[in-house]
């Protein structure tokens, strides 16, 4: 989204200068107390004493033993995830648009069904299933059953993505294809697809920040062993140092989504001001309406 | 076939369910309103204050966030949220985390309504002399709300499915009973089935009701 300069107050004149700044100082007062009622409380606690944060910046064993094979199970399981979500999300997504209405309804159901479903869920279902079903050993098990849920969720999510990319594009399109003749796969194998997957790569990379964000749930109830995973073992063995093992986990999340985050809206500057695509292109807003289920009406990007 | 559900109490842990949506839909429904006025205000460290807030808070994994307001705030740091009962402080502490999440994605909904409206009717308001916050209170906010019903409804029911999340630091909700009926009973299909009912009820309804809603109310430009 870009900042255009706000038409909410006028450029600020003597009394308005004296007034925001009677509010900046409100405000610092009571962002003070909060940040000092804060300190306060992990100073009573312990939480501040340095031995508590310098493994993390003195001791490497840390990073080596805990850290980052956790981020690697994270990275990992987020990767596979969307990978797999990816294909099975193009196949229903185009299934969707199809002409035959048994094809149309049946895709319809199973994204319906799974968007609806709140990821743990699955996870757990998943998780049951592969040790009732399978014989997959233990030690991965929660690595499929995290994966599972993920592409499961993402796949339907991914699969209105998909609709919605194809469907930006301008009919013109569709009508050129015809009159050189081609035939429907062939139109949407050659002409709608691989324009629309330029038009939804930066919603496909905001995606990727959900999917790794819901790994995390693994770490908590399938004892997948990601960053989230990570503090227990870290706290026990570095004095009970929770709040240095959470703030410095958290901040490597928030490092790692910031990241995607900007790329995606990045991506999508870059697409909407391209001169080659059509122009069409699916936000990385769009993505959270998306992953709601119930009624769509069509595109609701269009640029 | 189904006499082992004679045991759990699966009414109850809907319930929590709901309770928990209801209870963190206020509280991020008003922080995640005061953040966007902060957001699009003209005091330059309340705007820095929201952005980064939002930056924030929208990154870490929510699973991240329930577990700290357990591990970190309660056990660390005695926060109870003036409950005294273990289930209680629970409940409390994960309607705070999903109230501190959920906020975020409020506010940038709130925000990205407030841009629908047009500049012409804001600097009209600001003609005839109306400050900033009547400005936002009278004309923008009113409107703003009309058009973010459909983003609101989404924020809504990813709260609903969120709050499965809550199973993680044990507040009996549908999540944790889940897992337990999951390991006592040897009926796993039948047991997801229900659980999985159970969220179509609640959420393709809501996303069905509010999507018309939305429809109803839009502001037609």
């Amino acid at each position: 989204m870009k900042s255009k300069p706000t038409v909410l107050y006028d450029v600020p004149g003597p009394r308005a200068r004296r007034r925001n700044l009677l509010w900046t100082l409100l405000f610092l007062i009571a962002l003070a107390a909060v940040v000092w009622w804060v300190v306060a409380s992990l100073a009573e606690k312990n939480q501040l004493e340095w031995d508590k944060w310098a493994p993390f910046f003195t001791d490497a064993r840390v990073w080596e033993t805990y850290i980052l094979p956790a981020l690697k199970n994270t990275v990992i399981a987020a990767a596979l995830a969307m990978v797999l979500a990816l294909p099975l999300g193009a196949f229903l997504g185009i299934s969707r648009l199809s002409e035959h209405r048994w094809v149309r309804g049946a895709a319809g159901t199973v994204v319906e069904f799974f968007r609806a479903i709140p990821v743990l869920i699955l996870m757990l279902f998943a998780d049951a299933a592969y040790s009732e079903f399978t014989d997959i050993s233990p030690d991965v098990r929660p690595l499929y059953a995290v994966v599972t849920g993920l592409v499961l969720y993402n796949a339907s999510v991914l699969a209105e993505v998909v609709r919605a990319g194809i469907l930006s594009l301008p009919s013109g399109q569709t009508d050129a294809a015809k009159a050189i003749g081609m035939r429907k796969g062939q139109t949407m194998a050659y002409v709608l697809l691989p324009q629309s997957v330029t038009a939804m790569l930066p919603a496909l990379v905001s995606q990727l920040v959900v999917i790794v964000k819901d790994t995390a749930l693994g770490g908590a109830m399938l004892g997948f062993s990601e960053l989230l995973a990570s503090v227990r073992p870290m706290s026990a063995n570095y004095g009970a140092n929770t709040i240095a093992c959470f703030t410095v986990v958290a901040v490597i999340f928030v490092a790692l989504n910031f990241a995607l985050t900007t790329f995606a809206s990045w991506l999508e500057g870059r697409l909407r001001r391209g001169k080659k695509s059509t122009g069409a292109v699916v936000g990385v807003e769009a993505v959270e309406e998306l992953a709601t289920p119930g009624e769509h009406m069509g595109p609701t990007d269009k640029a | 076939m189904f006499d082992f559900l004679q045991g759990y109490d699966l009414l109850g842990a809907f319930w929590v369910t709901v309770q928990l949506t209801v209870y963190s839909a206020i509280g991020s429904l008003i922080w995640g309103t005061l953040l966007a006025a902060m957001r699009v205000s003209p005091v330059p460290l309340m705007r820095g204050f929201g952005t980064a807030y939002v930056n924030v808070v929208r990154n870490i994994p929510l699973t991240v966030i329930i577990v700290f307001t357990s591990l970190g705030l309660f056990q660390t740091l005695g926060v109870s949220l003036g409950a005294d009962r273990f289930t209680t402080i629970n409940f409390r502490l994960a309607v705070l985390g999903l109230t501190a999440y959920t906020s975020a994605f409020v506010c940038e909904a709130v925000r990205s309504g407030i841009n629908t409206v047009p500049l012409g009717q804001v600097e009209a308001a600001r003609a005839i002399g109306l400050s900033f916050p009547q400005v936002l209170r009278i004309i923008v906010l009113p409107q703003a709300f009309r058009s973010v019903v459909g983003p609101l409804a989404s924020v809504l029911i990813a709260l609903t499915k969120n709050t499965t999340v809550a199973a993680a630091i044990g507040v009996a909700e549908a999540a944790l009973l889940m897992r337990e009926m999951i390991e006592n009973e040897a009926q796993l299909i039948l047991i997801s089935a229900i659980f999985a009912l159970g969220f179509l009820c609640l959420t393709l309804p809501t996303g069905l009701l509010l999507g018309w809603v939305a429809k109803k109310v839009a502001v037609k430009r």
